[in-house]
């Protein structure tokens, strides 16, 4: 070739990639304003002539309404609307599976906290006295408080016609009948926990001029949260129409409707913009928590250390609604034996109704409680075998090859033995000098200096998990994006469009990284998120970076054909032979072509495309499915602890974590959901319980219910790893759950090495260390 | 009872008449429509509400605001100069230090009081050695900082970024 020829540019001549691509860890888009204090989280939305909303809630458990008298409150001054279950236009039911769960309570109410009437006022305070001026006649009946009691006891009441089961499944492999050299066995129960994210619930509905309402809120799935408010307001979904609004969080405690009906119905009925904001209390009543358990496990080994069977029974209190129960059933019964292989598993588990606060979905969900039982077990295990906990944890660990319990031959890296080793090899934090005076900023009880030391033992615990990713069972799961590429004062500027809620995960900067790396140019802007665009599910199940991610991607590459495309006709190259680099097109034969912008002109190239991923099938009357879930993710924990003995006190020293995160589309982010999880994990081991007697709340506020402060939580070494999968977008694997799940059984199986104390309750408190 | 109090917040002069049982943070947010202060708990346990009250931080949920007339409150809104955001802003947001970020105006007021309180030589319950400046260590950051919870988790980051402000 000769020189007049060569191009004025070959492509190695260009400045590498677009800067903030995935890999790497640009900032978030939104962080300039929150940390300004500038970002509007739903709760912070105003309009002009604006009402505010309040919801009256049953102060029983369980009783019949025999009549409800709201005239005095209609009548009080400031009032606008106070509303009952005669007032819902449409179906007076919702739900995330089964759908039972009234809007407002119509005969019966199953719960402490159920609604039961709305308020529309011109002041929160006149809402608030409003209420108290609603008279309720209840009947008061006998709540259904035991959901292992309620499984198998016909007597007891039900809590709704159907009986108190929600879901029942088994799974069975091998032989459930099989023996073993050596047997151990327990029973293991977990306390309700609170996701407890720091913005409580809150929308605002504004009716329109078409008949239909605009609701700005804070959720976690849009289109499943207009799907259910259009069948309870009679209204064509199309004028139902949602924008999000700042997340305060949510941690899967916003799956479930919960004021959105309620807003848009006072809005419809007033005709004006009506606000409802949950205080901290109506919070704790407002949203599901995650599900207490109580877990029987039998586990057999050879005396070599292999695991010959599991057999579980595992109760799951749901509360009075199903909620996301039947999804724990079929995370708790398929995961239930933890990342191993086990050759012989029968496992039962029941979801169940009671009169108890309703629980659905919290990070890791319905794979959080067994965790704490089969790793408690394992460690029971390695001391009845007389064998080191982690080395039995290798040994057994699942890998890819793999069947599951349900029968699923895992296609994709599953390194549980290489986490293992891992974290074990992370640095331990220096032993206390022995002599010296301690450091009590340091101790168990910290400044309240409750201890210079004495009584204060340290142990080491371990902890590994599993976790499936995305929706699993014959569900569809599948996210949509829109990506508009056009030309900005000479500039390429891409438009990301979904639904997908950025809640805290950094899911705003992976489609930017995304966007960047697809289509080689800088500039990528997000779209606020809202209902005018095809669904993309909820964030939750460690799903979106994989599904919206991957229908970004698919838009991303659509939009890159035609405008290779486009380049192809006009210079009269092959597309085949184009690519793009640094904002620009190139052809492998005669480089750069031109600019991206150039080629765009006036025109914008816009492309709408869905990503479903593999289909999952749903499980047998044996739990057997060829493909239940369509990823699994695994994380491994070391938890160090100090343990005061003569007061019970816990003082978390260090919490190390290995996880495998397929690609880490964004590294910072990655770590920062591993500390996260693994924050919420600390608070289950050892402080966040849900009270509840009778069925009723006890701790409904933040003096009672503790969760973690900066105190509280340790240092942590995190290693994440990046082992592909080869099935999902870039590899990637969802990061955000299994943090939560084996930080939990780490740290209590370091309570249980410094106290020798058998701790079979989770969160562990001073009561099981020195009773 | 209506009271009529005078205020300035982020530097404009506020005239408002308030019930005399509204909080400032309910004086902030409902009737100036200064939303940076957060609610997280109205019950002083999450600190979100912090703000600068007279150049100390205080938790708006717990004082009223006719406790307050002729105070001076800043938020973490008015903190920034200009476009410029304030060196504490800037660390969290290089480092992470948060995700949800309904904490956050929170955590910036509550470092911002603190690095001034530690700058003039207040002690915290953790501090060694109380003839000597405080050294700001992580541990004297986590102690200062505990009234300020975070549900995301952000923690690690927060303390980093808060060290990096310090310099
Ligand atoms: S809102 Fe004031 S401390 Fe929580
Ligand atoms: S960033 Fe979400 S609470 Fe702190």
């Amino acid at each position: 070739m000769s020189d007049t020829h060569a191009p004025a540019h070959r492509p190695q001549d260009l400045d590498d990639a677009i800067a903030g691509g995935v890999g790497e860890s640009p900032l978030r888009p939104d962080g300039t304003l929150k940390v300004r204090g500038d970002f509007a989280y739903s709760s912070d939305l105003w309009a002009e002539n604006m009402l505010w909303g309040a919801t009256l809630r049953s102060p029983h458990p369980s009783a019949r309404i025999r009549s409800v008298d709201i005239g005095p409150a209609l009548r009080s001054p400031g009032v606008h609307a106070v509303l009952t279950a005669e007032d819902v236009p449409g179906r007076n039911l919702y739900g995330l599976k089964d759908i039972d769960q009234p809007v407002l309570a119509e005969d019966v109410v199953r719960y402490r906290g159920e609604a039961v009437a709305l308020v529309a006022a011109d002041h929160p305070e006149t809402a608030r006295r409003a209420l108290d001026l609603i008279e309720v006649d209840y009947e008061v009946l006998e709540p259904v408080v035991d959901a292992e009691l309620a499984a198998h006891d016909d007597s007891l009441p039900k809590v709704h016609p159907g009986g108190n089961t929600v879901r029942y499944q088994p799974i069975v492999k091998g032989d459930p009948e099989v023996t073993a050299d050596v047997v151990v066995s327990g029973t293991y129960t977990v306390g309700m926990q609170d996701q407890a994210f720091l913005g409580p619930e809150s929308g605002l509905a504004i009716p329109a001029e078409d008949g239909g309402v605009d609701l700005y809120l804070a959720t976690q799935d849009l289109h499943t949260d207009r799907k259910q408010t259009a069948a309870a307001l009679d209204l064509d979904p199309e004028l139902v129409r949602m924008t999000m609004s700042g997340v305060g969080g949510a941690f899967g405690g916003r799956e479930d409707l919960s004021m959105q009906v309620h807003v848009c119905m006072l809005a419809l009925r007033t005709g004006r913009p009506v606000k409802i904001v949950y205080d901290r209390e109506e919070s704790f009543f407002g949203h599901v928590h995650r599900h207490p358990a109580k877990m029987y496990y039998e586990h057999g080994a050879t005396r070599d250390g292999d695991l010959v069977f599991v057999r579980a029974q595992l109760y799951f209190d749901g509360g009075a609604y199903a909620s996301k129960t039947p999804v724990v059933v079929g995370n708790g019964t398929t995961l239930g034996v933890g990342p191993y292989d086990v050759a012989n598993v029968s496992i039962q588990g029941w979801g169940m109704y009671t009169n108890n606060p309703p629980c659905g979905a919290m990070r890791g969900l319905g794979a959080v409680q067994p965790a704490f039982a089969y790793e408690s077990q394992m460690d029971r295990l390695a001391e009845a075998l007389d064998m080191d906990p982690v080395e039995l944890r290798i040994r057994n660990a699942i890998s890819r090859g793999d069947t599951t319990p349900t029968g699923q031959v895992l296609d994709y890296p599953a390194p549980v033995a290489e986490l293992l080793r891992r974290v074990r090899e992370l640095p331990l934090p220096e032993a206390p000098a022995a002599g010296a005076e301690p450091d009590i900023r340091d101790l168990p009880g910290g400044a309240s200096n409750t201890t210079h030391g004495e009584g204060v033992v340290r142990g080491v615990g371990y902890g590994v998990c599993i976790k499936n990713i995305c929706y699993a069972e014959g569900a569809d799961d599948f996210s949509t994006a829109r990506v508009r590429l056009q030309n900005v004062a000479g500039e390429p500027l891409a438009m990301v469009h979904t639904a997908a809620a950025e809640v805290g995960q950094g899911l705003v900067t992976v489609q930017q990284q995304i966007a960047r790396s697809e289509l080689e140019v800088e500039r990528v802007n997000i779209h606020p998120n809202d209902t005018s665009v095809g669904p993309a599910g909820s964030s939750s199940a460690s799903r979106q970076t994989y599904v919206t991610g991957g229908a970004v991607q698919a838009a991303c590459r659509a939009v890159r054909e035609r405008l290779l495309a486009i380049t192809a006709e006009r210079f009269g190259e092959p597309a085949a032979e184009l690519s793009l680099s640094g904002g620009k097109i190139v052809s492998r034969e005669s480089g750069v072509l031109a600019d991206i912008a150039e080629v765009l002109g006036s025109e914008a190239i816009e492309e709408t495309r869905e990503y479903h991923h593999r289909e999952t099938f749903p499980l047998d009357e044996r739990g057997r499915s060829e493909r239940a879930q369509v990823q699994h993710a695994f994380s491994a924990h070391r938890a160090v602890v100090d343990v005061d003995t003569e007061l019970g006190l816990i003082k978390v020293v260090q919490l190390d974590c290995s996880q495998d995160v397929g690609k880490a589309v964004n590294p910072e982010s990655v770590v920062g959901q591993i500390q996260g999880g693994s924050a919420q994990g600390l608070g289950l081991a050892v402080m966040e319980e849900i009270q509840v007697g009778e069925g009723k709340i006890r701790n409904p506020s933040f003096t009672d219910y503790l969760i973690p402060t900066i105190l509280d939580m340790p240092p942590m070494n995190v290693d994440v790893i990046e082992r592909g999968d080869p099935n999902a977008p870039y590899g990637v694997r969802g990061v955000g759950e299994p943090p939560t799940i084996s930080s939990t059984p780490a740290i209590v199986a370091a309570i249980r090495a410094a106290t020798g104390r058998d701790l079979t309750h989770v969160p562990v408190g001073p009561e099981h260390i020195i009773g | 009872m209506d009271s009529e109090i005078t205020l300035w917040v982020d530097g404009r002069r506020e005239t408002l008449s308030v019930d005399t049982r509204t909080t400032l943070l309910d004086a902030l947010r409902e009737r100036l429509g200064v939303t940076s202060p957060k609610k997280g708990c109205d019950h002083g346990q999450c600190g979100a509400c912090t703000v600068l009250l007279d150049g100390r931080r205080a938790t708006s949920c717990l004082t009223f605001a006719v406790a307050n007339d002729e105070s001076e409150v800043v938020t973490a809104e008015g903190l920034a100069e200009g476009d410029e955001p304030h060196p504490v802003q800037r660390a969290l947001l290089e480092n992470d230090g948060f995700q949800c970020g309904y904490c956050t105006p929170g955590q910036v007021c509550s470092a911002v009081g603190m690095l001034d309180e530690v700058k003039s030589g207040w002690p915290s319950y953790v501090t060694e050695d109380l003839d000597e400046s405080v050294e700001l260590d992580e541990d004297e950051i986590r102690e200062r900082m505990s009234g300020n919870l975070c549900r995301c988790g952000a923690y690690a980051n927060i303390v980093t970024a808060i060290r990096e402000a310090a310099e």
